[in-house]
């Protein structure tokens, strides 16, 4: 395809990504297909494209990220894009400014493109309300990571060969986890079965709405599962006691290799990292045959090259402008 | 000097006709007028026409349109002193009488706290020099808010505090609350009690449940109040107190409520205007106009508190006017203040429900007036001669949208933007001065 005919192709009709709840089965086959195109290109020497060309792009993130941040500048780097990273967490905010200041700040110097990450549920949606270019959620509280659930769904899919059908379990701190909402959201939309497994404190009230089957004993929620998902337990966002001890929940929760061989014996292992070994998951198995973690961080670098150039064909100037 | 609005004007005689009265503390419910003298109804009922008009200084037709008594508003929050940014004594009177309110009781929380004679004194001097309508303080149950120690309910009493209350703090030491209550006894004072168990919604912004669930942000759950509301009703058996729980919003603590009644004890309860009309499901994409406390609670919850209060369970409604400004509210969900501005939608966003057909008009009317000014012994509330001249007249039906911007309220921070609602008040009068007409 010349550069001409795929920037007039559209690949969703959306102007930000916000969540994966916005998103429709065709939205998301259609971000996977393209990112599968860049993980083609990632894997060549010429890694650089220039789509992005003349775009900028900041990086704001009110929440410290090492792995998301680099993936999403190094997306942008490799499309063209002039890519800007913006921490705020020690500059502004310190100084008692809100996030609507930071983002009419921002918003003036005239971006395209706005990642951003916040620690509070909805910061980035209300943000994207007053800015004029495209914003994409990189994680606001425990609500959505969108391009994290793509990613997941990237490496199953390349792995698995399809999604529909699949049992996938999600075990750990559902609670606090955007990772997890996101994760059943998009599963469920491409018919995925879900499970999800924690004790009953880390659990969101309701969460069998969502249409999961949920089971708090981890050898009962792993039998005959396609793919293990493993979560953080994410103690900077715990008020008071979940559970008691990292101890007691590595013996209940942790994946290791004899809680491992309840699920199919091709069974994926995921996490979207950082991973805590020994409180959520064994060595043993982090670094085993049935681990693609590190396949999951190629894979991220290539959905987010797909989300920053099918956002930046609706832009002004786009091929697929309004 | 600043002019007293809720002085009467000394030796003026007015009639209002062709209205349609009601006034459900005596179940009147006819065609006819109201003659006003010094401030104070003289005479009321049908044979009133605008025949009976000699010797009076004033005339008002009212077109066929509603007179009712000047509405009674238990639960407002304002910014004086402390945060006159947000709203004054003075602005908040002007939202009220432009809401149909003659009458509202100011909330303790303030800064510094009303917690003392002094500031009760503050309030009330204030109140008489720059507000339109009637303005009654409560005070501190605890000084500071704090919870530990009981105030001087004595005193304060005497001062001119109607009622006590932590506002938007709960007393949740069972020891402390139950002496507040022993002493309230005596004192025949009335305890309101915002009804939340603090330990069970520290962190939370909105109702748990579903919605909160798929928002990703954390709850707070209703058996707080239930809980509350339950150990209340025992300290209440226990003391014999007068007892009042601000606003309830669930259908578990209504049935509390009911339980306590069918016993004989002193317990009434209020439910705010917000949890009759809206529920979770309004806060859609994080609108924090609609983040208050306790939260909007499921559908379910709605229907029973509308249900409790048709059939007098729910003794009255509130506005729980609690004006923010855009620092406070412009911020993400679980980052912004709670509260709803309120005074100026009250009337409106309640005759909604009767056009709904959910509340009978005049048990809603009832609600807003007698009712309240009955638990807190106000002379306002009712139509009757020989009561203050606090009247409102309402068109039952023309169709009007809210616009923020022509709130009177100093704070624009209404749940009810862009809402479109049928009637509203026409006039207001407090003491047979009219401190309010629309100008359509």
């Amino acid at each position: 395809m010349n550069a001409e005919t795929r920037r007039n192709a559209p690949v969703i009709a959306h102007r930000h990504l916000l969540g994966i709840e916005a998103l429709s089965p065709q939205d998301i086959s259609a971000l996977l297909d393209l990112s599968d195109t860049y993980v083609e290109l990632n894997r060549e020497i010429e890694k650089k494209q220039d789509f992005l060309r003349g775009r900028t792009q900041i990086n704001l993130f009110f929440e410290s990220s090492t792995r998301t941040q680099s993936s999403f500048e190094l997306a942008g780097k490799r499309l063209s894009a002039d890519v800007m990273n913006m921490s705020v967490t020690s500059s502004s905010i310190k100084k008692g400014e809100t996030v609507l200041d930071t983002a009419m700040t921002l918003n003036a110097m005239h971006p395209d493109l706005l990642i951003v990450r916040h620690h509070a549920a909805g910061a980035v949606e209300l943000l994207s309300q007053k800015v004029n270019c495209a914003v994409v959620n990189a994680g606001d509280g425990s609500h959505e990571h969108p391009t994290q659930a793509l990613l997941d769904a990237l490496t199953i899919r390349r792995r698995k060969g399809r999604l529909q059908g699949l049992v996938v379990a999600i075990c750990g701190d559902i609670l606090h986890s955007r990772v997890a909402r996101s994760n059943i959201l998009l599963l469920q939309a491409m018919g995925a079965r879900v499970r999800i497994i924690a004790p009953s404190t880390l659990l969101p009230t309701a969460v069998d709405r969502l249409g999961v089957e949920v089971f708090t004993n981890m050898a009962d929620g792993l039998v005959d599962c396609d793919i293990v998902m493993m979560l953080r337990l994410q103690l900077e966002r715990m008020h008071g006691s979940f559970v008691p001890s990292t101890r007691e929940y590595f013996h209940l929760f942790g994946l290791d290799e004899q809680k491992l061989s309840r699920a199919k014996p091709d069974a994926l292992v995921m996490h979207p990292g950082p991973m805590n070994r020994g409180i959520e998951i064994d060595s043993l198995v982090a670094d085993g045959l049935h681990s693609v973690i590190h396949e999951q961080v190629e894979m991220g670098v290539a959905v987010r090259m797909a989300v920053l150039d099918a956002l930046s064909r609706n832009l002004p100037g786009g091929g697929n402008a309004p | 000097m600043t002019p007293t609005h809720t002085q009467p004007v000394a030796g003026k005689r007015t009639i209002l006709f062709n209205a349609r009265l009601v006034d459900p503390s005596v179940s009147r419910d006819e065609t006819g007028g109201v003659i006003i003298e010094d401030g104070v109804i003289t005479e009321i009922g049908h044979h009133i026409t605008q025949h009976a008009a000699a010797g009076t200084d004033a005339r008002i037709d009212c077109s066929g349109h509603l007179l009712i008594p000047g509405l009674v508003d238990m639960r407002v929050f304002t910014g004086e002193p402390g945060n006159e940014h947000r709203e004054t004594l003075a602005t908040a009177s002007e939202a009220a009488a432009a809401g149909g309110i003659t009458t509202f009781c100011c909330m303790p929380d303030t800064d510094p706290v009303i917690d003392d004679i002094a500031l009760v004194d503050f309030i009330r001097r204030r109140a008489r020099d720059t507000a339109m309508v009637r303005v009654h303080p409560m005070a501190a149950l605890t000084k500071g808010l704090k919870g530990a120690e009981m105030t001087e309910l004595g005193l304060l009493k005497e001062a001119g505090a109607v009622a006590f209350t932590d506002g938007q703090q709960c007393v949740s030491d069972a020891r402390v609350l139950r002496r507040a209550m022993s002493y309230a006894k005596d004192c025949g004072v009335l305890i309101v009690q915002h009804t939340q168990e603090p330990t069970l919604t520290e962190y939370g912004v909105m109702n748990e449940g579903e919605v909160s669930m798929r928002l990703g942000l954390p709850g707070m759950p209703s058996v707080a109040e239930v809980m509350m509301v339950e150990r209340d009703v025992r300290l209440v058996e226990l003391t014999g107190a007068r007892y009042h729980a601000a606003h309830i919003s669930c259908k578990q603590s209504l049935n509390t409520i009911r339980r306590a009644k069918a016993k004989g004890l002193p317990v009434t309860c209020s439910v705010s205007i917000n949890h009759l009309t809206l529920n979770e499901n309004d806060i859609g994409p994080y609108r924090t106009f609609l983040k208050v406390d306790p939260p909007l609670r499921a559908e379910d919850d709605r229907c029973a508190m509308v249900e409790g209060l048709a059939d007098g369970s729910i003794d009255l409604v509130v506005s729980d006017h609690d004006p923010q400004d855009p620092d406070t509210k412009r911020r993400p969900f679980a980052e912004a203040a709670f509260g709803a501005n309120g005074l100026d939608t009250l009337l409106p966003a309640a005759l909604s429900l009767v056009h709904n057909e959910e509340v009978p008009l005049a048990r809603m009317i009832e609600a807003l007036t007698a009712a309240p000014a009955g638990l807190l012994d106000l002379a306002g509330g009712t139509l009757q001669p020989g009561r203050p001249a606090d009247i409102v007249m309402v068109d039952l039906n023309t169709p009007w949208i809210v616009t923020p911007d022509k709130l009177k309220s100093r704070s624009k921070n209404t749940p009810f933007e862009d809402r479109q609602f049928e009637g509203r008040a026409r006039m207001t009068m407090v003491a047979g001065r009219i401190v309010y007409e629309l100008h359509a």
